[in-house]
C-alpha cells in the first residue's frame, strides 16, 4: 500500500479487568510516540458501543488507514472489530488487535509495573505489524440448497424433516436397515412414558413420505470433498456408490452403549447381569415377569477418574483404528470421565415400569448422586411412592456382586445414609451403563475433520456460545455425537442444527475468510511438499506449479512452513510482518519501552 | 421471506433466536423489559466449566443484534395485547419512558456524573448504588441513559449538562402495533427470594448472601471491583460455604419449588474455584444433596474442584444458620453424613443458591399470549418431548429458562434459540405455502 500508514490504537481496561493491573494511560501515553501512531486513546470497554462509535468517529476525523485495539482475545472479539473498521469503510484486514488481557493483565496481576511494560512491548508489536498490513478480500461462494444428514436417529430425522419443510433438498443416510436410531430400540420415553415408537414412528413416517428428502438406509459416507456450500460426498450402500453435492453437513451419527468388560459385575458371566438398555428390550418382550427383586447400580462406567488426554495425544496424525484403539483402552481401564447425563432417568423409568406390571417386586437402585435434573424431580417421586427403593452408596466404595448361601446373585453395598453395609439377593442386577462415542462417530469426525474432544466426542465450535456449530464451516452436529442427550434434548439440538445450516441455504452464499496461502509462482519448483502437507487438500500441483484452491484453504500456514523455496505465503501473516513485530519487541529502537 | 417475527426477552436465548432468524431473512422486532438487552448472562462473572468472562463472550452478540438490519430493538418494552393467530398476529408494545430521547442519545455518561440522586443498582443485585439517570451497565445495548423517575428529585441538572439535548422529562409512554407471523417467547427467570427460609437468616444476617449477589462481587466489573468482600465490614472471607437447594427440591408449601433448578450445582463448584483462584488460601465447603454435575465437562470439572483446588463438599442439607453478634461470622448447624451427628462450622460467609423461580411478568405474559402454565408456573410445551419448544398456541414458540429447568445452561439456551428459529421458520414456511 502506497499510502503512509495512519495508525490509531484504542487500549480497553475491560472494567477492572486489564485496568487494574496495566496502567492503561501510561500504556496510551506511550502508543502515541511510536511512529506512524497518529492517534491513541483508551476505554473502559472497547468493545461496548461506545468504544466502537469511538473507532469508528476517530477513522474518520484522523483519517486513520489501520487500527489496533489492545485489549482481549481475538478469538472472541476480533469479528466486533474488524466489523466496526468495514462500518466506517475501512478494509477489516487492516485491523490488528494486542491482546494485553489474556497474555498480560491475568497472568501477571501481582506485578503491575513489569505488566504494564510488556503491555507496551505487544502494543509495540501490533503497532510494527499493522504498518505493514495489506486490504484482503474475503472470497464469496455460492451455497448449495441442499444437506446431507449422517444418521436418522431422532436427531437427524428433525434436522432433515426442519431443512425439508423449509424447502431445502435434503440426503438422509442411515448405517442400519431402519430409521430411527437409538431411540427406536427404547421401550417407553421418560417422562410421559410413552411409547417410543410414538415419537420415532411419525417422525420416520413423515420424513419417509417427504419430497424433498431422500432416504438411503445401509448406508455411509464413504468420501467428502469440497467446502461449505459445495461438498461432494460419495455415499455408498446395497446398490452402489451415489455422489451427491451439497451445500452443508450435518453430523447426526449417534454413540454408542458402553459394554461393560466381561467379569465387571459378573456381566457376561451370569445372564442375569444385564445393562440398561438390555432391559430395556427385556421389558418391551415381556421377559422380565415377576421377579422378587432387581437391583439397579448406577454408573457402571462412567464418571471414572480424570480425563486422560494422553490417550488423544496422537490426533489427529494417528491413524483412525490406533486412536479409536487409545481411547478404549484407556476408558476401559477406568471407565469414561463424564457424567452421561440420561441413566438416572432411565433407571428410574424401568423401576417405575416394572412397579407398575409387577408391585411386589423389590425394586433397589444403587447411587452415588442421583442427577434428576430438570422437573424430573416430580418422576423420581413418582418411582418413590411405588416404592422402589432408592440408596446412596459411597461415592468411593463400590457395589460388588457376591453370592447367597444357596447360590444366589446378590449385591453388597455400603448404605452411606445407615452407615451400614447392605447385601441384597437378587433375580436380575441391571447395570446402568453410560453412551460412550462410536466408532463410526470418530471415523466421521476425522473425514470431515472434525476435532474430537477429551471426552471422546466430536467438539463443537465453542463449548457455550456455538453447541451445534463445529469448526469446519458448513458441518454442524447433532444429538449425542456431541456428548448424552435424552430423545427430547436430541430433538431440540436437530431442530438447532437445521437453523443454522438453513442460514447458510437460504442466503445461497458465504463469504469465507481471506486469510489463505498465496504461490509466488516464479518460486515454486513444484515438488509437491504443500499438497502432501496439507490437511485440507489445498495446493494442488498443475503444470508443474502449486495452486491453492483458496476456499479449502484454512490459513494453517502448514505450507508456508514447509516451502523449501519460500514460495508460499500468507496472506495477513506474511514474512515481513511477523518479522517486524519481532523486531519491534527484540529492537525498540529511538522510542522509550524496554525489554521484558 | 418478508414475514416478521415478535421475540420477547433480549437474554441469551432471545438473541440467539433473533439472530438466527435476522440471518434466515426474518424481520425480527426484539422486545426486552429492561432499559438494555442482556439479560441473565450479563450479570455472571465467569462461566463454567470453561472460565470464559461472560460479558466478554456476550457483548459482540449483544452488538450484533443492535447492528443487524434485520433487528430492531424495542428495549424498556412490554407486551399489551396480542391479537390474530399463527401466520397473522397483531401485537401492541408498550414503549415506557426513558425520559430520554433515544435518538438523540450519545451514552457519554455526563447526566448520570451530574445527577445528585443515587438508588440501589439493580443490576449489582441492589450492592451498590446507580445514579437516578442512570444505563443499567456499562456495555449496555442500546447506549442509552434511562431515568428511574421514582428516585428523581426533578432537578433538571441532567438536562442542563446534557451536550446533546437527549433528555426529555416529559416523555410519553408510547403505543407500537407490530404485525408479525410468529413469536418467540424467551423471558427468562427470576430468583426465589431465600429470606423465605427463615432459619436461613437471609436478609438478618449481612454475611448471608445469594449467589447472583456473588457474581455481582467476584466480578471485576461490579460493585466492588472484583474484590470479594464481606458486607459486614468489608473485610476478605477466609472460610466460605456454599449451601445448594434454597427453595429448590422442596415442597413445603409455602415455597413449593419441588423440582431441581438444574444450574446450581455447576455454578457453586465454579464459583468455589474462582474463589480459590481469587485468595489460594480461603477454605471453601459445598453443602449439597446430590451434585447434580451432568452436562458436558462438569463432572471432570467437579473432579478438578475436588483434587487440584481442595473444595470441601459434604452432602447434608443445613438446618440452621446462627449469627455470632460480635463477629458477624456464621455458623451452620447440618448433620454430619459419616458420623451421623449434628454439627456447628464457623463460617466468614455464607452462599445461598437459591431456586430459580418463573419470571414475575409470566402469569400476566401467558394471558396476554393466551398461552398455558405448568404445574410451576413455567411456559408449558405442546409435548414435552415431541414439541419441547412449541407452546399450547399454535405459532408461539419458547426457548431458555422460561421453560423452566429444561434448559440446563447457556449452551442449552442457545441450542434452544437457535431451534426455535427453525420452528418458526418451518411454520412460516407452511404458512406461506397454504
Amino acid at each position: 500500500m502506497e499510502q503512509e500508514p495512519r495508525i490509531g490504537v484504542f487500549i480497553c481496561s475491560c472494567g477492572t479487568n486489564i485496568g487494574g493491573v496495566v496502567n492503561v494511560p501510561e500504556v496510551t501515553e506511550y502508543a502515541k510516540t511510536i511512529p506512524h501512531v497518529i492517534h491513541a486513546d483508551h476505554n473502559l470497554y472497547t468493545c461496548s458501543e461506545a468504544g466502537l462509535t469511538a473507532i469508528k468517529e476517530s477513522i474518520k476525523e484522523h483519517n486513520l488507514n489501520r487500527v489496533v485495539v489492545a485489549s482481549c482475545t481475538p478469538r472472541t472479539h476480533e469479528p466486533l472489530f474488524r466489523a466496526a473498521c468495514r462500518e466506517a469503510s475501512l478494509n477489516p484486514y487492516l485491523f490488528e488487535m494486542a491482546n494485553i488481557r489474556e497474555h498480560v493483565s491475568w497472568v501477571h496481576p501481582h506485578d503491575p509495573e513489569k505488566a504494564t511494560r510488556k503491555a507496551k512491548d505487544i502494543v509495540r508489536m501490533a503497532v510494527a505489524k499493522a504498518a505493514l498490513l495489506e486490504p484482503q478480500t474475503e472470497p464469496e461462494v455460492e451455497v448449495k440448497g441442499s444437506s446431507l444428514v449422517i444418521g436418522a436417529g431422532v436427531a437427524g430425522l428433525t434436522a432433515a424433516l426442519s431443512m425439508a419443510s423449509q424447502g431445502f433438498k435434503v440426503y438422509l443416510i442411515e448405517k442400519e436397515k431402519e430409521l430411527g436410531g437409538i431411540a427406536r430400540r427404547l421401550y417407553k420415553l421418560y417422562p410421559t412414558l410413552a411409547d417410543s415408537s410414538e415419537v420415532v414412528g411419525p417422525l420416520t413416517k413423515d420424513v419417509e413420505s417427504h419430497e424433498n428428502i431422500e432416504v438411503m438406509t445401509s448406508a455411509s459416507l464413504k468420501d467428502i470433498s469440497g467446502y461449505v456450500g459445495n461438498f461432494n460426498a460419495v455415499l455408498t450402500g446395497p446398490e452402489g456408490d451415489k455422489e451427491v453435492d451439497v451445500g452443508t453437513v450435518i453430523v447426526a451419527a449417534g454413540s454408542s452403549n458402553y459394554t461393560p468388560p466381561k467379569g465387571l459385575y459378573e456381566y457376561g458371566v451370569h445372564d442375569h447381569v444385564i445393562t440398561q438398555g438390555e432391559l430395556d428390550e427385556k421389558l418391551k418382550k415381556g421377559e422380565i415377569g415377576e421377579p422378587e427383586r432387581i437391583v439397579m447400580i448406577q454408573c457402571v462406567g462412567a464418571r471414572k477418574g480424570e480425563i486422560r488426554p494422553s490417550a488423544l495425544e496422537a490426533f489427529p496424525k494417528s491413524d483412525t483404528a490406533e486412536l479409536l484403539r487409545k481411547i478404549l483402552k484407556a476408558r476401559k481401564e477406568e471407565g469414561w470421565p463424564y457424567c452421561s447425563r440420561i441413566c438416572c432417568m432411565n433407571a428410574i423409568k424401568n423401576a417405575i415400569l416394572i412397579k407398575e406390571k409387577s408391585p411386589k417386586t423389590d425394586v433397589v437402585v444403587l447411587f452415588g448422586d442421583l442427577r434428576v435434573y430438570k422437573e424430573y424431580e416430580d418422576f423420581y417421586r413418582k418411582a418413590r411412592d411405588l416404592e422402589v427403593r432408592f440408596i446412596r452408596h459411597i461415592e468411593e466404595v463400590r457395589p460388588e456382586i457376591t453370592r447367597t448361601p444357596d447360590g444366589k446373585l446378590q449385591v453388597m453395598a455400603y448404605d452411606a445414609l445407615a452407615g451400614l453395609e447392605v447385601k441384597f439377593p437378587a433375580d436380575w442386577v441391571v447395570l446402568s451403563t453410560p453412551l460412550i462415542p462410536s466408532k463410526d462417530e470418530i471415523m466421521l469426525g476425522r473425514m470431515l475433520k472434525i476435532p474430537i474432544a477429551t471426552d471422546g466426542f466430536l467438539m463443537e465450535a465453542h463449548l457455550k456460545l456455538r453447541p451445534v456449530d463445529t469448526n469446519v464451516d458448513g458441518v454442524f452436529i447433532a444429538g449425542t455425537v456431541s456428548g448424552p442427550k435424552d430423545v427430547s434434548e436430541s430433538i431440540v439440538s436437530g431442530e438447532a442444527a437445521a437453523a443454522r445450516a438453513s442460514i447458510l441455504m437460504g442466503n445461497g452464499k458465504v463469504r469465507t475468510d481471506a486469510i489463505t496461502a498465496v504461490v509466488d509462482e516464479d518460486l515454486c519448483i513444484g515438488c509437491g511438499l504443500c499438497e502432501e502437507i496439507c490437511p485440507y487438500g489445498a495446493p494442488r500441483i498443475e503444470d508443474g506449479k502449486s495452486k491453492i484452491r483458496e476456499i479449502l484453504c484454512r490459513g494453517c500456514g502448514s505450507c508456508a512452513a514447509e516451502c523449501p523455496k519460500r514460495a508460499i505465503t500468507m496472506r495477513h501473516y506474511g514474512d515481513n510482518q511477523l518479522l517486524a513485530q519481532v523486531k519491534a519487541l527484540l529492537v525498540p529502537q529511538s522510542h522509550e519501552g524496554g525489554l521484558t | 421471506m418478508e414475514k416478521a417475527v415478535m421475540v420477547i426477552g433480549g437474554g441469551v436465548a432471545g438473541m440467539q433466536a433473533s439472530l438466527d432468524l435476522a440471518n434466515r431473512g426474518f424481520k425480527v422486532y426484539l422486545v426486552e423489559r429492561n432499559p438494555s438487552i442482556g439479560g441473565r448472562m450479563a450479570q455472571l462473572d465467569k462461566t463454567f466449566p470453561t472460565m470464559d468472562c461472560s460479558m466478554c463472550i456476550l457483548a459482540p452478540k449483544m452488538i450484533e443484534c443492535s447492528h443487524h438490519p434485520n433487528v430492531q430493538l424495542l428495549t424498556y418494552s412490554e407486551i399489551k395485547e396480542v391479537k390474530g393467530s399463527v401466520g397473522n398476529f397483531k401485537v401492541k408494545v408498550l414503549k415506557k419512558p426513558r425520559y430520554v430521547d433515544e435518538k438523540k442519545c450519545t451514552g457519554c455518561g455526563i447526566c448520570s456524573e451530574n445527577c445528585p440522586t443515587e438508588a440501589p443498582n439493580e443490576f449489582d443485585e441492589s450492592i451498590g448504588v446507580r445514579k437516578a439517570i442512570y444505563m443499567l451497565f456499562p456495555q449496555a445495548v442500546p447506549r442509552v441513559a434511562v431515568i428511574d423517575k421514582e428516585s428523581c428529585v426533578e432537578c433538571g441538572l441532567c438536562d442542563k449538562v446534557c451536550p446533546a439535548g437527549a433528555v426529555n422529562r416529559g416523555q410519553q409512554p408510547e403505543e407500537v402495533e407490530l404485525d408479525v407471523g410468529a413469536i418467540v417467547v424467551a423471558t427468562g427467570f427470576d430468583m426465589f427470594d431465600p429470606s423465605g427460609i427463615p432459619q436461613y437468616g437471609y436478609g438478618r444476617f449481612k454475611n448471608v448472601i445469594t449467589a447472583m449477589e456473588l457474581e455481582r462481587l467476584l466480578c471485576a466489573s461490579g460493585p466492588t471491583g472484583g474484590h470479594l468482600i464481606r458486607p459486614s465490614e468489608g473485610k476478605i472471607p477466609r472460610h466460605l460455604a456454599f449451601i445448594q437447594c434454597v427453595g429448590s427440591r422442596d415442597r413445603r408449601d409455602w415455597i413449593n419449588h419441588p423440582y431441581c433448578s438444574s444450574i446450581c450445582c455447576k455454578y457453586a463448584v465454579k464459583d468455589a474455584v474462582l474463589i480459590k483462584e481469587h485468595k489460594t488460601d480461603s477454605r471453601v465447603t459445598i453443602f449439597y444433596i446430590d451434585m447434580r454435575a451432568f452436562g458436558r465437562g462438569f463432572q471432570e470439572f467437579v473432579n478438578r474442584a475436588k483434587s487440584e483446588f481442595g473444595i470441601e463438599f459434604i452432602r447434608s442439607n443445613p438446618g440452621e444458620i446462627s449469627e455470632d453478634p460480635k463477629t458477624n461470622n456464621l455458623a451452620i448447624s447440618f448433620e454430619d453424613p459419616i458420623t451421623r451427628t449434628v454439627q456447628n462450622i464457623s463460617f466468614d460467609l455464607v452462599v445461598l443458591c437459591p431456586a430459580l423461580v418463573p419470571s414475575k411478568g409470566m402469569p400476566e405474559l401467558a394471558k396476554t399470549l393466551g398461552m398455558e402454565l405448568d404445574n410451576y408456573g413455567f411456559v408449558k410445551s405442546q409435548d414435552s418431548v415431541r414439541k419441547p419448544l412449541d407452546t399450547t398456541v399454535p405459532g408461539i414458540f419458547c426457548c431458555g429458562y422460561c421453560l423452566g429447568p429444561k434448559t440446563g445452561d447457556i449452551p442449552d439456551s442457545i441450542t434452544q434459540g437457535s431451534a426455535t428459529a427453525a420452528r418458526v421458520s418451518e411454520v412460516l414456511a407452511e404458512e406461506g405455502a397454504s
